[in-house]
């Protein structure tokens, strides 16, 4: 088993926690693809449908961003769901009760999330007080909050402009429409982009003699994800094109992955998070950089809140319950240490797809939400008890 | 003699290391027997092996033990046999009582039902014998490090233990407690007491231990009997080099006053007393100051109030280095000031342990790998490579985690991260504590080179020999005060307990 394990870590790249994610990923779908058709006659990988996976899930993956530098510098944050309600219903009431147009809203409701953000983050990061203890009584508050600004109703309908945040797509400026040739191109574009990143990164690693796996296995990887952006994107080009959401989102991976991994701030985070007394003493302003976390996370939530409302068009007191849970359960399957320190993009983001898709395909599948939370209970905790017996066989 | 304890052809693998080779150990009944080997050597391994935590069959070789083979599966079943072991790290809950800790896992009970009487009075009679008067009910953290050690021992006594293991007991305790602690080895000694002690202390193994077992990279290299015990001959049985000099050879060239610190006094963080009073001291270029004093004395509260005020309430006092007025009061500060503070705890306050060396160097200093706010990867891993070669840290690769490296490897990856900031000045705490032999060599080579750059080097240490071995002068402080300065030529360890024992006379007596 041991030897087994060695063999697989070694052809998986010596990455086997970020590619054994991704063939998860893949089983995942090509079981609901087999399944979803022999149980209810219906293709898994529909346009349709895979148009509905980017919109139901994009928020999920927009807070998981900011959730994992909250989780890497140390922290949790319980309260996204509750400020991604409250934030929803401050859009509603300027929207629908105020007037105001959507330019102005958007980045009203964004600077109110990044105050939320500051007010829970400030007494956790100045005044120590436990992140647990404070985002708790966040999600209380910001629910609470929710509840009187609504007066207990849903808020809506939105003007269209507002609901394209969430339910608009990128129009073809080539005018072929089917397939959606701006879609393609972007698509193509972006693909061009990660193979050219990913090769760069891998030659950097080469030169400075890190190992790596075989350039065969790192070809295959490469391809494969190519093939299956290229699918989704045809298929997405062939339906009504790249929702606004899903560039927003992938604006958003991208400039967050580039953060983590390529920044001094970002590296300053995941040394507070790896030994926050190390990292003062090495001249790093702790405080400072827990606090902006947090800011980081309301602005994040607060956009998410937007694009759940736009999406539903209506503000309700119900939205976003739960949230919090699918984002720290995205943030850990995709590899995050409880105790801070680590933690990568491409993770989390897999690591919420593969929540996203299991939630759609059993719902397809027609399977109670009763079985559903227990299947996915168990999906979190066996990822992080591979992740524990991996660490254990490495130290 | 008989031997209590033989192990035979004792092999380790992990995956990747060959933490033991072939190991050989004998321990004769009612001796103390000292293991000895550099770090990394395979001594803690060994004891894992002999204690159970590696259960039978995950190594190779035999272990018997009063005659019998052994084939232990975990640490109930080794001290079910009266083999003990305590390790470096206490194992005592801080915040249950003495009583409470010594019967854990063992209590005095009928049916779960705890008889506490019993069990203090059992308590009582074990601390006597271990020399302390402390109530059996007092909490553990209330107790110094040096009685927890003591309490540890009651613990192993409270199982009946036949053969005692210690992994370098006396690694965190200051002179008087680890002479304490050597004394109640022996008199255990008297009473039929096996006992193996890991130390990297060699006047201590001289004193208690009746022969000695060296290892160097997983095999055993030699046994000696206590006639046969010398300095040299240990150290080059552990580094397997002869060792000429114990601290390299120097020619200070001394300039003009680098840093000054004037009238410093520095306050508990949360309480009002006073830690710091009045201290000061000065640095030249090219000169090797020394702080000695005993734990406690304030040489660490001292430096990190220094050092960008990372220790208490700053009260008052004045800094400057290079005859301008130093800005001290943050840490970023303090660095841009030129100053730099390694610390004594590497673990826990000099590095991340999970992340590999390269981003451990380059953790005080990202502008000089940056350009702006983006990190330049390829120019972080030369800067690791050249330290990595001028401070020869031996690691497979830049990208190891520190977690892996043996604990002279982990101090030269914190003094790396500070020379990348290109300090002036630069503290050093306890530079050399809980490293073997020939690393410390090798970081009083890197003190003799860094002053001979004109830099100034404050070394605070315990360890008295090291001090009068390297320093130019040596400051004395006791109970946050400076209370002397010795020249090389005038510094003795008699002189320095002297000054200290006599400030703990006129302190007592201004008090009555």
């Amino acid at each position: 088993m041991t030897s087994a394990i060695n063999t697989l870590r070694v052809q998986l790249g010596g990455n086997l926690r970020e590619n054994g994610m991704m063939l998860a990923l893949l089983a995942i779908v090509f079981f609901f693809l087999v399944v979803v058709r022999a149980v209810q006659d219906v293709d898994f990988l529909s346009a349709q449908n895979i148009t509905n996976l980017f919109l139901q899930n994009s928020y999920v993956i927009i807070m998981a961003l900011g959730m994992l530098l909250v989780i890497v510098a140390g922290h949790i944050d319980l309260s996204v769901g509750s400020v991604a309600a409250f934030t929803g219903a401050v859009a509603g009431t300027l929207t629908v009760y105020a007037g105001w147009p959507v330019y102005a809203v958007i980045p009203t409701v964004l600077v109110v999330g990044a105050l939320i953000g500051a007010a829970q983050g400030y007494w956790i990061a100045f005044w120590r007080i436990p992140s647990f203890i404070v985002t708790l009584a966040g999600m209380l508050v910001f629910r609470g909050l929710t509840l009187w600004l609504l007066a207990g109703q849903n808020i809506g309908p939105f003007p269209r402009a507002f609901q394209s945040l969430s339910t608009g797509f990128i129009p073809d400026i080539f005018g072929v429409d089917r397939p959606n040739v701006t879609a393609l191109v972007i698509v193509v574009l972006a693909i061009a982009g990660l193979v050219w990143r990913s090769l760069k990164s891998r030659n950097q690693d080469i030169a400075f003699g890190m190992e790596v796996g075989s350039s065969a296995m790192f070809w295959l990887r490469n391809c494969l994800i190519a093939v299956a952006l290229l699918f989704v994107g045809w298929k997405l080009a062939s339906f009504r094109g790249l929702p606004n959401v899903l560039i927003v989102m992938s604006v958003l991976i991208a400039a967050y992955s580039f953060f983590t991994n390529q920044t001094t701030t970002g590296r300053r985070i995941y040394a507070v998070g790896g030994n926050e007394k190390a990292a003062r003493l090495s001249g790093i302003k702790t405080e400072r950089l827990v606090f902006l976390t947090f800011v980081n996370m309301g602005v994040l939530a607060s956009l998410a809140g937007m694009i759940v409302t736009a999406r539903l068009n209506s503000a309700t007191p119900k939205a976003g319950v739960g949230f919090e849970l699918d984002v720290i359960a995205a943030v850990f399957i995709g590899g995050a240490s409880m105790s801070g320190g680590s933690g990568k993009v491409v993770g989390v983001v897999v690591g919420a797809l593969i929540m996203g898709i299991m939630n759609n395909g059993m719902s397809i599948m027609g399977i109670g939400i009763d079985y559903q939370q227990v299947i996915k209970g168990l999906v979190l905790l066996l990822a992080v008890i591979f992740d524990v017996y991996n660490k254990n066989k490495q130290g | 003699m008989t031997a209590l304890l033989e192990m035979r052809g004792i092999g380790k693998s992990f995956p990747g290391v060959r933490a033991l080779n072939r190991v050989d150990l004998r321990v004769e009944k009612g001796e103390i027997h000292a293991i000895c080997g550099e770090n990394g050597a395979g001594k803690s391994t060994l004891m894992k092996v002999l204690s159970g935590v590696y259960p039978h069959g995950s190594y190779e070789g035999e272990i018997a033990y009063d005659g019998r083979t052994m084939a232990f599966r975990g640490i109930r079943d080794s001290e079910a046999e009266g083999i003990i072991i305590i390790h470096q790290e206490l194992a005592l809950v801080p915040l249950l009582s003495i009583a409470e800790n010594i019967f854990l896992g063992n209590e005095v009970a009928t049916r779960g039902v705890i008889n506490w009487p019993l069990a203090f009075q059992r308590t009582e009679a074990l601390l006597r014998k271990v020399g302390l008067s402390e109530a059996p009910t007092t909490p553990v953290e209330k107790l110094g490090v040096g009685k927890q050690q003591l309490v540890e021992i009651a613990k192993a006594l409270a199982k009946d233990v036949k053969l005692l293991i210690l992994d370098e007991p006396t690694a965190a305790l200051q002179e008087n407690d680890s002479q304490k602690l050597l004394d109640l080895l022996l008199e255990l000694k008297a009473h039929g007491v096996t006992a193996i002690i890991i130390s990297h202390k060699l006047n201590e193994i001289r004193r208690i231990a009746d022969r000695v077992t060296v290892l160097r990279d997983g095999s055993t290299v030699s046994t000696l009997a206590r006639e046969d015990v010398s300095e040299e001959r240990i150290i080059r049985d552990m580094v397997g080099r002869d060792m000429a000099h114990r601290y390299p050879e120097r020619t200070p060239q001394i300039g003009k006053v680098l840093m000054e610190v004037r009238g410093w006094n520095v306050g508990h963080a949360d309480q009002p007393r006073q830690m710091i009073r009045d201290a000061g001291f000065s640095v030249r270029r090219g000169e090797i100051v020394g702080i000695a004093g005993l734990m406690g004395s304030g040489r660490t509260e001292l430096a990190m109030s220094l050092f960008g005020r990372s220790y208490g309430r700053y009260l008052s006092g004045e800094a400057t280095i290079d005859g301008k007025p130093a800005d001290l009061s943050s840490v970023s500060r303090a660095i841009e000031a030129g100053l730099a503070y390694v610390t004594e705890d590497r673990k826990v306050l000099g590095l991340i342990l999970d992340e590999p060396i390269t981003s451990n160097i380059s953790l005080a200093n990202l502008a000089g790998v940056a350009s702006g706010w983006v990190l330049g990867k390829g120019r972080e891993n030369k800067v690791a490579e050249e330290y990595r070669r001028a401070l020869n840290i031996r690691t497979p690769g830049v990208h190891q985690r520190v977690v892996n490296l043996s604990g002279g490897n982990q101090q030269k990856v914190v003094l790396s991260k500070w020379l990348f900031t290109d300090p002036q000045v630069l503290i050093l705490d306890e530079p050399t504590r809980g490293i073997d032999v020939g690393a410390k060599y090798e970081i009083y080579a890197i003190m003799n080179e860094l002053a001979a750059q004109g830099r100034g080097i404050v070394m605070i240490s315990s360890e008295m020999p090291e001090l009068l071995g390297m320093c130019d002068r040596i400051y004395v402080m006791n109970e946050g005060r400076i209370i002397g300065e010795l020249s090389r030529e005038e510094a003795s360890q008699e002189r320095i307990m002297g000054l200290i024992i006599r400030d703990g006379n006129v302190n007592r007596e201004h008090a009555a």
